[in-house]
């Protein structure tokens, strides 16, 4: 439905780097990291925010920031888009150096915050329009026309004329996105971009940023909802207390970190608990409030168990993210 | 990045000019309305009421003495009001400012947009303010449009402190110290309603480091026709309080944004 919205921007920009996904000559372009940090580090006074991390990001691809509340997500984003000056240790995108061009990068890369900030003043489209000024964008007839396509990506020709107070929040999400790519980026920056909506809403989301990844983009995002991590990214990164715990597609981090089948079991009283894990066998077991999981290579033992103990409720499923990311950021509540 | 590294202009900061007149032109009724009517209120209730008792002032008559005082405070007003209450809205309240920054457009262009607005709005004001004196009799030779320019600058001047003051707000009731303080003493002192040489000499003094002193010496004599002296001091006052003003509020805004 939305055709390739990196057409109209494409000769809109001058001097801009060549379509990735479509020109040839830029293959080699796809080995080469579009970010780098090095020892990168951010303190304030004596909280320290980010702790000496080091990362790439490839080229093309979804990346994803994973991490409980405070874990660093947020000012590493910031840092990215020059917006918060590093403590120390180096870090570039676009090979340029983010202290010095951060405007050069800020007008490559579109950005999508974790509240929505939509210029109240104005409608969808004039903040559309709006946006493409402060990119340096002329409001000529190919700017409208590209304002129609993204429109239409983010399904919201027909309220055009709306104010954006009057729309939901997953409208509000939507245009956000929109605007993310009124300058034609090569990277897009999403700070937990379905947090608080609803699971259609969610849906649209996730679809509208896989159209973006198939083009070429390179999409790096914060989450720390699992399904979105597992669906979207093709590589992730586990931050915690800014440290990187972690990096890897979540297939080879749940390879690595847990055993790949997982029981389940729920509404359990303290009782039980004791009962279960002295005849249970040759599986890691965790708690988590009147939650028990017992991670394991072969479940066929412990399942003749279960069967065997009445008035049990259990779930027997493949591990997933959440059990890694639960077993390396631990499972005591964050604030 | 160093919070004290000179500014840089781009074009960008345009952008931001474009973005408030959209907003203002939507509400010009009641802009029309406060820009016209307060004038012609204070300017008929002060100037006749208020003249009909004093007569002359200066040599000339109190209405003509008032309007000419009024062209100068009320850009003064105007672009704190709008450096204040705007700007505060749009970096805190809106978050508008935080969207921009994802963008080339930085802080530096945010707040010289934001500066060439105010003093805009100045303009405004004040022409409507020469467009009800000029019904009163009061303009006295083509000189006034000089007045235009030169309530810009007045503009530009006043901006940056407001701006400065809306860098540190934490709401919008600490702009009333600011008012309390500065605008108001300013508003009552600077040869507005009566000549500064009628003052005390020590206040005499002071009141010479005081922008609108300057602003008034400026607006009285190109509004009324009498010889004007020392333009070049008065000019000079006015760009140096608006080059300083833009460069702290800026280090300011960065201090509290890039974080």
């Amino acid at each position: 439905m939305t055709g390739d919205i990196s057409y109209a921007a494409g000769r809109m920009i001058k001097n801009k780097s060549p379509n990735i996904a479509t020109t040839p000559e830029t293959e080699s372009h796809l080995a080469a990291p579009i970010i780098t940090a090095h020892e990168l580090r951010k303190h304030y006074g004596d909280y320290i925010a980010v702790d000496g991390i080091d990362f790439t990001i490839p080229r093309g691809k979804c990346f994803g920031f994973l991490g409980p509340n405070g874990a660093g997500k947020t000012t590493t984003l910031r840092m990215i888009l020059g917006i918060t000056p590093l403590s120390s240790g180096r870090l570039s995108v676009f090979d340029l150096a983010v202290s010095e061009h951060g405007r050069d990068i800020r007008a490559h890369t579109g950005t999508v915050p974790q509240a929505d900030n939509l210029d109240p003043d104005f409608t969808i489209v004039e903040n559309l329009r709006m946006y493409a000024r402060y990119f340096g964008l002329p409001l000529n007839a190919q700017l409208e026309q590209r304002i129609d396509t993204l429109l239409e990506f983010a399904a919201l020709s027909e309220r055009r004329n709306a104010r954006t107070d009057t729309l939901s929040g997953g409208m509000q999400r939507r245009l956000t996105i929109a605007r993310a790519l009124i300058n034609d980026p090569d990277l897009i920056i999403l700070d937990e971009p379905t947090t608080g909506l609803d699971p259609q809403a969610r849906h649209v989301i996730w679809s509208r940023l896989n159209e973006l990844r198939e083009q070429g983009k390179t999409l790096l995002l914060t989450t720390h909802y699992m399904e979105e991590a597992e669906r979207l990214c093709d590589e992730l990164m586990i931050m915690d207390h800014g440290r990187i715990l972690d990096q890897g597609s979540p297939a080879e981090l749940i390879r690595r970190h847990v055993e790949p089948e997982v029981i389940e079991l729920r509404g359990c009283d303290m009782a039980t608990i004791d009962t279960i894990r002295s005849n249970i066998h040759d599986c890691r077991v965790e708690h988590l409030g009147n939650s028990l999981y017992c991670y394991t290579h072969d479940s066929a033992p412990q399942l003749e168990y279960l069967r065997n103990e009445h008035g049990l409720t259990f779930m027997h499923r493949p591990s997933g993210l959440e059990d890694v990311f639960l077993k390396l950021t631990g499972r005591e509540l964050r604030d | 990045m160093n919070l004290w590294q000179p500014p840089r202009i781009r074009r960008n900061a345009l952008a931001i000019w474009h973005r408030n007149v959209l907003v203002w032109r939507r509400l010009l009724g009641p802009a029309i309305v406060l820009n016209f009517g307060e004038p012609t209120l204070y300017l008929l209730g002060l100037g006749y009421g208020l003249g009909f008792f004093i007569g002359e002032m200066d040599d000339m008559p109190y209405l003509s003495f008032l309007a000419s005082g009024i062209v100068a405070s009320s850009a003064m007003t105007t672009a704190s009001f709008e450096g204040m209450y705007s700007v505060f809205t749009r970096m805190v309240t809106q978050r508008t400012y935080e969207a921009i920054m994802a963008t080339p457009t930085d802080i530096d262009d945010i707040l010289a947009g934001e500066m060439i607005w105010c003093a805009t709005k100045s303009v405004i004001s004040a022409t409507a303010i020469l467009i009800v004196a000029l019904f009163l009799g009061v303009v006295q030779g083509w000189q006034a449009i000089l007045v235009i320019p030169v309530v810009f600058l007045i503009g530009l001047c006043f901006a940056g402190p407001a701006m400065i003051m809306s860098a540190f707000a934490t709401n919008y009731d600490f702009f009333n110290y600011y008012f309390v303080l500065v605008v108001t003493p300013m508003f009552l002192l600077s040869g507005v309603f009566y000549p500064i040489d009628t003052l005390p000499a020590i206040m005499q003094g002071f009141v010479q480091f005081l922008p609108l002193t300057h602003a008034v010496a400026l607006t009285r004599p190109l509004v009324t026709g009498i010889p004007l002296t020392q333009a070049l001091l008065h000019l000079g006052v006015l760009l140096a309080y608006a080059t300083v003003s833009y460069y702290l509020a800026v280090v300011l805004v960065r201090k509290r944004l890039l974080v």
